[in-house]
């Protein structure tokens, strides 16, 4: 049987898609092991036990200066950053994004601004933030935020752009004006779009959040493996990043999942 | 019959491309004018210029004696080939869009009594075109005559002074246009509507029409051929509209 016609049953594709991984974790123990009979202090390549002893202090034991569970004080203001940012970028693009993709006159003022905008690379902007913004919380959110907006608004008016003309067409028929073909006809078809951009933009949200955590903060997934990389942990590190993947991936499932719920029409039954 | 749109000296240019070339047209009330012609005779420019999508160069458009402002309104219907619903509402939300828009100007949404009542309309709206047992799917469920009968509810229930066609039944197989072909005829005698409708189809255009307009160019320069527009070379009335039967 030819290669493109080979299709995988669900419980196979399972058993196959988690191969590789269970193939590169075992790759990882073996080579651990082998540092670890050569030099039993090596701090490179940490046993799994020596990463949970690291992080069970993190994760059960307050923290002697702060008071704090330290790891969950990171994820708790790593998320808090991120859903702001996020939070923040999604109704700007949605609001913006509808407005410009079904208002030619506002995509002629603003449509060469966002462009503008949009090309500048957002890391670069940090400095910028942080004399405007001060160190705290606000310059953080507002990297992540300038950082994913244009994109995820750039996606938003175009889709609403390239609605079927006959669909406008056909409203102005049935008696609707500007604002009633906006809330009625745009703003419902550019939900599902929405949610996709919003999974899209994920990926970036966490580098610019990791990139101005590692630059000046004092909590944050991000700041605690800039941090205690000045001690080689990798046994720190290494379930730092596993964490973050796990967050970011659970995020995008439900996002998946949220989309396929609220929009049954989205899903091309038949058709 | 009473003459329900007019136009006059009607000129579309695209440039210096001439699509449309002095056309002299009176419609009267109650008819059905199918127009056929050639691919780029301006058949569909002719249907969006009276739909108001575009404005012609030049000459007037009087609708019950009344200039027709270069937008689309309540008063002209339509339904194109594709396209024509929104796959984001259901069977019964597309056709109440009409009536929430005219009565709801804020939010496009009606409550309570008010919304009962449009639901009612839009209900009996959907049973005349054969609709009335999928009222809460979405077009994405339908095939390509149920969208169609759907398109025709939806402007229906706005009773447009005219319903313009453009190519409605191209997309749809033999048999399910020969039932559409039925449907149309069945809702012009109910409704007393006035139809232009736009086809490639020649005996759909003489089957259905009282009057069949042919377009094409009068005159054709073979260095230039874009500078003559077409009109209408053939005007042919076919038979007067039938009373229905009481």
């Amino acid at each position: 049987m030819r290669w493109v016609n080979r299709q995988i049953s669900r419980s196979d594709r399972l058993l196959w898609g988690a191969a590789p991984i269970l193939l590169l974790v075992l790759l990882y123990i073996f080579a651990a092991a082998g540092r670890h009979a050569a030099n039993p202090s090596d701090k490179i390549l940490p046993l799994p036990s020596g990463m949970a002893q690291a992080m069970s202090s993190l994760i059960f034991e307050r923290d002697m200066l702060s008071g704090q569970y330290l790891f969950w004080a990171d994820t708790l203001a790593s998320l808090q950053r991120l859903g702001l940012g996020l939070g923040i970028a999604t109704l700007v693009a949605l609001v913006l994004g509808l407005l410009l993709g079904a208002l030619p006159p506002v995509r002629a003022v603003l449509g060469p601004l966002v462009t503008a905008i949009a090309v500048i690379p957002p890391i670069a902007l940090l400095p910028v933030l942080f004399i405007a913004l001060g160190l705290g919380e606000t310059a953080k959110v507002a990297l992540i935020a300038i950082g994913v907006a244009p994109v995820m608004l750039r996606d938003i008016a175009g889709h609403v752009a390239a609605l079927p003309r006959e669909q406008i067409i056909k409203a102005q028929t049935l008696g609707a004006g500007s604002w009633q073909i906006l809330i009625r006809v745009a703003l419902p078809q550019a939900l599902p779009r929405l949610f996709q951009a919003v999974r899209l933009a994920l990926g970036p949200a966490w580098v610019f959040l990791i990139s101005s955590e590692a630059i000046a903060s004092d909590v944050g997934l991000g700041y605690r493996i800039f941090l205690v990389r000045r001690y080689l942990s990798m046994d720190v590190i290494i379930p730092y990043v596993a964490w973050i993947a796990l967050l970011a991936i659970a995020m995008d499932v439900a996002l998946t999942w949220g989309s396929r719920r609220c929009f049954p029409w989205a899903q091309g039954a038949n058709h | 019959m009473s003459t329900l749109l007019s136009l006059r000296d009607l000129w579309v240019e695209y440039g210096d491309k001439i699509v449309l070339e002095k056309v002299d047209l009176d419609i009267a009330e109650g008819s059905f004018v199918s127009i056929i012609g050639p691919s780029g005779a301006g058949k569909s420019s002719l249907l969006r210029v009276i739909l108001g999508q575009e404005s012609p160069t030049r000459g007037t458009i009087l609708l019950d004696g009344a200039p027709l402002a270069p937008e689309c309104g309540p008063d002209r219907g339509v339904v194109f080939q594709r396209y024509s619903v929104f796959p984001h509402l259901t069977v019964l939300q597309n056709t109440m869009f009409g009536l929430e828009c005219a009565q709801a100007p804020l939010l496009a949404r009606l409550f309570g009594a008010a919304r009962t009542k449009a639901r009612a309309e839009a209900t009996a709206m959907l049973e005349a075109v054969g609709l009335g047992d999928n009222l809460h799917i979405y077009p994405a469920q339908m095939s390509g005559g149920m969208q169609q009968r759907l398109a025709i509810a939806q402007a229906l229930i706005k009773r447009p002074r005219i319903l313009l066609l453009d190519e409605p039944f191209g997309a749809l197989d033999p048999g399910i246009r020969a039932d559409m072909h039925g449907l149309i005829t069945q809702l012009w005698r109910e409704f007393g509507l006035t139809i232009i409708m736009v086809t490639h189809d020649i005996r759909e255009a003489f089957s259905l029409g009282t009057r069949v307009l042919a377009l094409d160019k009068r005159r054709h320069d073979p260095h230039a051929p874009h500078r003559f527009g077409a009109t209408a070379v053939y005007d042919l009335p076919l038979r007067p509209r039938e009373e229905p039967e009481a």
